[in-house]
């Protein structure tokens, strides 16, 4: 190479810059600079034309100003000049500063666009490139409506030059980008995929980039690639080392093609072609059997290279799920990287393998690595790998190893950096919960996560634990005694006092029984620790008190004494002054009958996704958790306890919550939000003896509700007295349901009050309108209800029927959850396998697919199976699965507000009795909706 | 790719690409975020850092960093490999590469970048090949310069980023 190559002679330049780098201070670079400036300026606006190369110099000042971090907002249009200047290097300075500096001026941009053209007719091709790297340097909209139409016209060229074909391609990737709907799809579409085949192999890399983009978009278009890659990699993974010359990085065969192709290939399912598929397959041992010969050279870059095919063929093998072969052999592979004396291949494993965990096939195999990711947890020097570490345990964590990850998890917690420690204590909360055989463990595990991290246990977590103790009997009396044990340490964390307050409020009669926990001592170890508590502990606390004297009539003199002191009853906090004026009245006035009533222990929570799971993906971002969390989900569902569901709403005033939207009430029907028991209106109801309180559900109510998930007409309810069936029908978003009351006795019915409840979160999804029934049934009689349903946007819950009438003297209460579920409002839709490829594809983002993989709790039966899809709403599409034991469905959600297409697919396992469903759909709530609907229903 | 920076170990930028369209302002922030990031990392920590929703690749080759930010799918060993691949025709371009050169003929290094890399995609991994393209174009200015000597670069002393065995400098 020509020395005077290096510089292209501008001293001026070169001046400017090293008297900028000898400034000593900031201030005199700033002063050099604004001279400078000035200069630029007096000149660009003098009298006397400026020759090229005085501009190309100024120019290229202006941009070294600017890349030193300096705004520039002149001297735009001397670049645009210098763009048709026809000397090269004037030319080139236009090009990259207007690449750098371009804005969306429409002025300039007309200019600069015209002078493009241009170049890009030129017959120089030199010219021609630099066009296109412009192009593609600044891919705005504007460049995408004018070269849009012209650039896959010169890709396709026959007598294109190799250089521009290159260029041209991810130009057009660029701008695809950018706006893809400026792109048009046309008959050169399959002639790029032909440039896989092409014989110059930097035009194969740059068109496998183009292809990658374009088939994940449009992957019915870009199918033939899938042969055509296959091929080319095999070529490449059995050429020898030295076929492919300049190609060739350090020993390794055209590693970035080879990624890149690997990666087209991850844009499909495997090969539907056996013979393309096997060849496939044996690229893929290729790949797996040179990572166990020795390394050709001892340099970095050749491990790095070759390693980086290893990963992406690991990714694509990882993305077929298909032959547990391969998984497995992937798995060791890895297993061998987790010791390696690079971190940056342990890091990488750590990470590859996360994504094999959750394939059914290599999970095992993950499994076998646990005491090298343990060590890994402990050993490793980087935060970052630590952070995969946990990761992956998280990942490989099941039933049978559940305790010791999370006393692993527990242990580095106590170590672990700042940054992580709020997700490691949200991943144990939910693997000790999600993994308990035994709840003692769990609540032994929560308060340990308390007492190592308190400041990082998020309020979802401990309303979590609450919920768990509330809802399992059998853990009761130990959650009891283990929190009273806990707050015996002098310094506990508030957490721990706001748990161990409503641990004991609730079950403190469980171990009042030994006199070292007596009623007395309980009492006044939580209020050893009110002083030094925040406002809403205290509040919580209060309610523990007064739930106290409704326990233990023995203490109630000591806490009414505390309520009316001073500190209490004139706080200047309004909510806890109101709190113990309340609590103090309620104790003095109330009968013991009605203390009973109003401070009854808490019914059980309804039955919903975790809170913490929620937070945790919130946290990782979607992408990160969801796939791992449904693939789990299945053995979490029994966390809530008996089979019973849990009713969602009870007699309000029980509850003590410390805050109104503790455990995130919002959701059950009938409960106002706002502070609970302070707000005297909510008692009136218990004092003035109205039994207007909504009963809890019926037992068996959610089993007749997932009944009616697939179909429309039945009997919903049924008891000694009452009968209630249904018969509906929807069209798009809209709906009619008739409810028919029977009453099976030969005795009146009086006051009969059928009301519909739904809580605010629904109302404003669902809109449900019906008119009064008569108030009484005669015995024998039947009476019918119509109900007008419109869907205005999607929705989870359903509505609540509560039934209230008095039979010869006695007061009845029932409650059922109406069938009215999301499913209800779709069109199915006929589509063929090409389409629904295309459009699954489509929605191939993160967010709008939800997976669950579950037992079967029915038997297997395919035709029972199609018509549940049927049933459920969906078109039943036949031969598009290329497995044709899957069932793939499509349809359209109608709602007021917007149409939501829908794509199903189950994939039963025979052998193991477990289905894996996928839904996706644009809306991410939606996909959930509906994946858990339909679960419920095999 | 989403964009690539090259910085001092004092901080200072020495070139941005950007193949992503961001404001100046979140340009400046997103560099002044990592700058601080990476250079607050040890010697022997992994290259590969999680930042936001992308992956950031780094290496130090001598005074400079490379860093670049890939999106989550993309490769971080090739990655890895193409900071040493430009770094290779940096170093044969200007003869033993250092970090002055690249401030002196920053223009020299956006040209030589442009062929490797284009929209974020590598364009053409041969060394030959894109040298060959930069030498055109070399050929062209001189055809139409008259005046071109090399830039004196004083008596400054260099440091080569790319050692002959092109190893990267670990402290």
């Amino acid at each position: 190479m020509p020395a005077v190559s290096k510089g292209d002679g501008m001293r001026g330049l070169a001046v400017f810059i090293s008297d900028i780098r000898n400034c000593k201070s900031k201030e005199a670079e700033i002063k050099r600079i604004n001279k400078e400036l000035a200069n630029i300026r007096s000149k660009f606006k003098g009298d006397k034309a400026l020759d090229g190369y005085s501009k190309k110099k100024y120019v290229c000042k202006l941009l070294f100003i600017f890349l030193l971090g300096h705004d520039i907002d002149f001297g735009h249009m001397e670049a645009v000049n210098l763009l048709s200047s026809n000397r090269y290097t004037e030319k080139q300075i236009g090009y990259l500063f207007i690449s750098v500096l371009v804005n969306s001026n429409s002025e300039l941009i007309r200019l600069i666009n015209n002078a493009v053209k241009n170049d890009l007719g030129s017959r120089n091709p030199t010219f021609t490139g630099l066009a296109l790297h412009c192009i593609a340097n600044v891919g705005s909209r504007e460049m995408a409506e004018a070269f849009a139409g012209e650039i896959p016209k010169i890709l396709v060229a026959g007598d294109a030059m190799d250089s521009v074909k290159q260029s041209a391609a991810l130009c057009l990737l660029r701008l695809y980008r950018t706006s893809p709907d400026l792109v048009p799809m046309g008959d050169w579409t399959s002639r790029v995929v032909h440039l896989l085949n092409d014989q110059h192999l930097g035009v194969v890399t740059a068109a496998a980039s183009l292809i990658t983009t374009l088939a994940q978009k449009n992957p019915e278009e870009f199918k033939t690639s899938v042969s055509l890659a296959v091929s080319r990699l095999s070529r490449i993974v059995t050429s020898a080392s030295t076929d492919l010359q300049d190609y060739t990085y350090y020993f390794v065969p055209a590693p970035w093609l080879s990624v890149k192709l690997l990666r087209l290939l991850q844009c499909y399912p495997p090969p539907e072609d056996p013979a393309v598929r096997g060849r496939l397959t044996e690229c893929l041992e290729t790949i797996l059997n040179k990572a166990q010969e020795p390394p050709k050279s001892k340099k970095v870059q050749h491990s790095n290279a070759k390693n980086a095919v290893l990963f992406e063929a690991i990714s694509l093998i990882i993305h077929h799920d298909s032959e547990p072969n391969l998984l497995v052999r992937a798995c060791n592979q890895l297993g061998q990287f987790l010791q390696h004396r690079e971190t940056n291949l342990r890091y990488l494993a750590l990470e590859s393998m996360c994504a094999l965990a959750s394939s059914e096939f290599s999970h095992e195999a993950v499994k076998t690595h646990i005491e090298t990711v343990i060590s890994a947890l402990k050993t490793e020097r980087d935060v970052s790998v630590r952070q995969r570490a946990v990761d992956l345990l998280y990942a490989m964590c099941d039933r049978s190893n559940a305790q010791q990850i999370v006393a692993e998890m527990l242990s580095y917690l106590e170590t672990a950096d700042y940054s992580i420690r709020e997700e490691i204590v949200l991943k144990v909360a939910i693997l000790a919960e999600k993994y308990a055989v035994d709840y003692t463990w769990y609540v032994d595990t929560i308060l340990n996560l308390i007492r190592i991290a308190g400041d990082y246990v998020s309020e979802e977590v401990w309303y979590r634990v609450i919920q768990i103790v509330i809802n399992r009997d059998d853990v009761q009396g130990y959650a009891a005694k283990t929190v009273f044990e806990a707050l015996q340490a002098p310094a506990c964390h508030e957490n721990l006092v706001k748990v161990g307050g409503y641990i004991l409020g609730e079950f403190g009669n469980l171990i009042a029984g030994d006199p070292r926990s007596s009623p007395l001592t309980q009492f006044h170890l939580l209020h050893s620790k009110f002083h030094l508590c925040s406002v809403p502990t205290r509040a919580l606390l209060l309610s523990t008190y007064i739930k106290f004297v409704n326990l233990f009539p023995e203490v109630k003199g000591t806490i009414q004494d505390v309520l009316r002191s001073d500190s209490q009853l004139k706080n200047a906090d309004v909510e806890l002054q109101q709190r113990a004026v309340e609590y103090l009245r309620l104790s003095t006035v109330a009968s013991t009958d009605i203390l009973a009533t109003v401070l009854e222990e808490m019914p059980p929570f309804p039955e919903r996704e975790s809170s913490i799971l929620a937070k945790l993906k919130k946290k990782k971002g979607p992408s990160t958790v969801t796939d791992l969390e449904e693939a789990k989900r299945e053995r979490s569902a029994d966390v809530n306890g008996g089979p019973e569901p849990a009713p969602s709403s009870t007699s309000a005033a029980s509850t003590p919550s410390p805050s109104a939207d503790l455990l995130g009430l919002g959701a059950a029907p009938p409960v106002p939000t706002g502070p609970p028991p302070s707000a005297g209106g909510l008692l009136v109801d218990v004092f003035s003896d109205s039994p207007s309180a909504v009963a809890p559900l019926a037992p068996g109510s959610e089993d007749n509700f997932a009944r009616f998930v697939c179909k429309n007409n039945g009997v919903l309810f049924e008891n000694q007295l009452l009968q209630i069936g249904l018969k509906s029908e929807f069209r798009q978003n809209l709906g009619r349901m008739f409810i028919f009351y029977g009453n099976k006795t030969s005795t009146q019915f009086l006051s009969f009050t059928p009301t519909l409840i739904c809580s605010d979160d629904l109302q404003a999804n669902l809109s449900l309108q019906t008119k009064p029934v008569d108030p009484t049934v005669d015995g024998g009689a039947q009476v019918q209800q119509a109900v007008n349903i419109e869907c205005v946007s999607d929705f989870t819950e359903a509505p609540v029927l509560n039934i209230q009438f008095r039979y010869g003297g006695t007061f009845q209460n029932v409650s059922v959850k109406l069938p009215i579920t999301l499913n209800k409002f779709f069109q199915p839709t006929e589509m063929a396998s090409q389409d629904f490829f295309q459009r699954w594809k489509q929605l191939s983002n993160p967010q709008q697919e939800v997976q669950n993989i579950f037992k079967a709790k029915h038997p297997m039966d395919t035709e029972i199976t199609k018509a549940k899809i049927i049933g459920f709403g969906s078109a039943l599409l036949e031969e598009v699965d290329p497995n044709p034991a899957n069932f793939v469905g499509a349809g359209i959600i109608h709602t007021k507000t917007t149409q939501i297409g829908c794509l199903l697919r189950l994939e039963p396992n025979l052998q193991a009795q477990m289905y894996r469903l996928t839904l996706r759909t644009s809306r991410e709530t939606v996909s959930q909706r509906l994946c858990e609907l339909l679960s419920e229903q095999f | 790719m989403q964009f690539m920076l090259l910085f001092s170990r004092q901080g200072k930028l020495r070139l941005q690409k950007w193949y992503v369209p961001l404001s100046d302002k979140e340009k400046k922030k997103i560099t002044r975020e990592l700058v601080q990031t990476v250079l607050a990392r040890k010697p022997k920590m992994c290259s590969f850092l999680e930042w936001r929703d992308l992956k950031i690749v780094y290496k130090r080759y001598a005074s400079l960093y490379f860093c670049c930010a890939i999106e989550d799918q993309d490769n971080e060993l090739i990655t890895l490999e193409i900071i040493h691949r430009y770094v290779e025709l940096l170093d044969k371009y200007f003869g033993s590469v250092c970090e002055l050169d690249i401030i002196f003929n920053f223009e020299k290094a956006y040209f030589i970048l442009d062929e490797f890399l284009l929209g974020g995609e590598v364009q053409e991994t041969s060394k030959k090949n894109v040298l060959k393209a930069i030498e055109q174009a070399d050929l062209l200015q001189e055809k139409t310069e008259h005046v071109s000597a090399r830039v004196s670069l004083g008596v400054r002393k260099r440091t080569r980023i790319c050692a002959g065995v092109l190893t990267c400098i670990k402290m």
